[in-house]
């Protein structure tokens, strides 16, 4: 199967190649933003806008801050200084459940799925504004069971979409690791999402599934997500992303739509300088 | 050996006092440490609380005994949860471990001192506070109920207790089926998780500590009102640990684990209470392995050894399947 072209590509008319451009519709900024632990600082970035309703990548060595940067820009973790807009809303001292809540819903790294809950359980839990949250009204059944049951149907669809809907009702910890990668993608929809944030989507996903993977990140982009994320697997890249952003020792080096990043010298020396092993083919073209 | 006396004490033990406000207690652990994931080492505390809660009411404040209920049920704890909670619940787990240990430690010690007597009673605690429970006794004081188990002031306090802990299963089986719960079990899992899809975990944390502090306090205010007294030494750490067994025991995260729990070790208790004291009492049992006076002690050993065994071949709990235990390792 081959790459579907990217269909984003027009978005970026007339956006610059370099660290820090200005997008035409960006749907998340970050102004200087900087964290430190202890004496390193991981994150050092100056500029940095997110085009709306499109798949921008986040790449960089192994240590160059993009996970951190992740975790900043959805406030799982609080910058020292800098701003971040979403949509207009400062997200500074916002919780990261608000943020959420927002409509900026994020994976992670190592997966998180709740191992000892079933599947369809996981998949409800992302619905919004849930009535039967409240302690009162969880006693009162009748007041929340029409919301339930149409929640089931959308996480039922979602399931059926990410090939899921035959282990609905085993505990998520029995899924495979491609699996659960499946399984949180599919639970953040469920919170009806504008932008989604995946850590490492395709980290220790088998071949044969990562195929499929790469489809719904693409499908997320087609029903008007933003999509950010971090990979290092370049073929992912390549393949399916509109827009890359390179980190390097918490800075962004460069900026560019995918073809344009295997030339840039700055990412190249940020890859070979230090990673002579690296699986980047940059010398390829 | 009387036969009779021993199934009867067991049975006792099954159904009775200690039976309901340790179920009472684990009941709220189990809201705790098996949905939600916190760490309290301190329900003692929360018994104490209602305990207090209800006697300083109606013998230090001079108000009625209606007052003391919501004294106890709802405000004692309530503070206490938030006292506890607010500092500790946005960080790891073993912070709070540790201030509810602390905490009820606290308690305990403060409400003993001679200088706090005047409100507390210091070490002899309050008396005589529930007379107004007593006074809707419907049964005869002098007659013995339920195949001759209560006598009429107990089984009072014994059928109040099994509708009210009726109660408390209905309300965690209730909101454990519903979207509360599975938020709370979603904490419990990946607190993480649960944030990054919208769900605020300090403040649904929170609310189980509340909840399950209330059932604790429920808990403890039964031991005050059978024995119409309230004192410090009632609410040293092993009431705690009493209930984490009986949790423990019966599987946490199950509904009716802390009950068969609670039952299991009061029946298994008082049974080997009885047992070997006719054993020694009746010659059975030589003097060079045990007499009368470690009785006491024995049976304890002999709930450890149980613990141990179970520990080994049941780690789940009675109730629990080991399935879900078996998740735990990936």
């Amino acid at each position: 199967m081959t790459a579907e072209p990217s269909t984003a590509q027009e978005l970026f008319d007339g956006v610059p190649y370099e660290p820090g451009a200005a997008k035409n519709d960006p749907i998340l900024v970050a102004d200087n933003v900087r964290r430190a632990f202890g004496g390193l600082v991981a994150v050092d970035v100056e500029h940095l806008e997110v085009q709306l309703g499109a798949i921008t990548a986040l790449i960089g060595p192994n240590g160059a801050g993009t996970t951190t940067f992740c975790n900043l820009l959805t406030n799982f973790d609080e910058p020292d200084t800098g701003d971040r807009l979403f949509e207009g809303n400062d997200l500074l001292g916002v919780s990261a459940y608000k943020v959420a809540n927002l409509g900026m819903v994020r994976t992670f790294q190592l997966t998180k799925s709740l191992s000892k809950m079933t599947v369809i359980d996981n998949m409800r839990l992302g619905g919004t504004e849930q009535a039967g949250e409240s302690f009162f009204r969880a006693l009162l059944p009748f007041l929340w069971r029409r919301q339930e049951a149409e929640i089931t149907q959308r996480a039922d669809a979602l399931l059926e979409r990410f090939k899921l809907s035959h282990m609905r009702d085993e505990f998520a910890g029995t899924l495979s690791g491609g699996q659960r990668k499946l399984l949180e993608m599919a639970r953040a929809l469920m919170v009806r999402p504008n932008m989604v944030m995946l850590d490492e989507p395709m980290a220790g996903v088998n071949p044969a599934l990562k195929q499929s993977l790469l489809d719904h990140v693409t499908g997320l982009r087609d029903e008007g997500m933003t999509v950010l994320f971090v990979e290092h697997d370049m073929d992912m890249v390549q393949e399916i992303s509109d827009w890359v952003v390179v980190m390097a020792e918490g800075r962004i080096i460069a900026e560019g739509p995918p073809e344009s990043i295997a030339s840039n010298q700055a990412v190249v020396d940020a890859y070979l300088g230090s990673h002579h092993d690296s699986a980047l083919d940059l010398e390829a073209d | 050996m009387d036969w009779g006396a021993i199934i009867q004490n067991s049975f006792r033990g099954f159904i009775g006092e200690p039976f309901i406000y340790f179920s009472l207690a684990a009941m709220g652990l189990n809201m705790h440490y098996g949905y939600t994931g916190l760490l309290n080492f301190g329900q003692a505390v929360f018994m104490a609380a209602g305990a207090y809660g209800l006697s300083m009411a109606v013998v230090t404040l001079g108000l009625n005994f209606w007052w003391g209920l919501l004294l106890g049920i709802v405000i004692f704890p309530l503070l206490l949860a938030l006292i506890m909670g607010v500092p500790t619940l946005r960080l790891r787990a073993d912070y709070l471990a540790i201030v509810t240990i602390a905490a009820s430690e606290m308690f305990r010690i403060i409400a003993r001192s001679p200088s706090l007597d005047r409100w507390t009673g210091s070490s002899d605690g309050l008396t005589a506070f529930a007379n107004r429970f007593y006074d809707f006794n419907p049964f005869d004081k002098q007659k013995r109920y339920f195949f001759g188990l209560f006598i009429g002031n107990q089984m009072w306090v014994v059928l109040i207790g099994w509708i009210v802990l009726s109660i408390v299963v209905l309300i965690v089986w209730m909101t454990m089926r519903s979207p509360w719960g599975r938020v709370l079990r979603a904490i419990r899992e990946d607190e993480d998780a649960a944030r990054s899809l919208g769900k605020n975990a300090y403040w649904f944390k929170m609310q189980s500590l509340i909840i399950g502090g209330m059932f604790g306090a429920l808990g403890g205010m039964f031991r005050a009102i059978g024995t119409q007294s309230a004192q410090p030494q009632n609410f040293i750490t092993d009431v705690t640990f009493f209930a984490w067994v009986a949790l423990i025991l019966g599987g946490a995260a199950k509904v009716g684990g802390p009950i068969a729990g609670a039952a299991i070790l009061y029946g298994i208790l008082n049974f080997t209470d009885v047992l070997l004291r006719q054993l020694v009492e009746n010659g059975y049992m030589p003097e060079a392995i045990m007499d009368g006076t470690q009785v006491g002690q024995v049976r304890f050993m002999m709930i450890g050894l149980g613990l141990i065994l179970l520990a080994i071949y049941r780690p789940q709990g009675i109730f629990g399947t080991k399935e879900e235990m078996a998740l735990d390792d990936r």
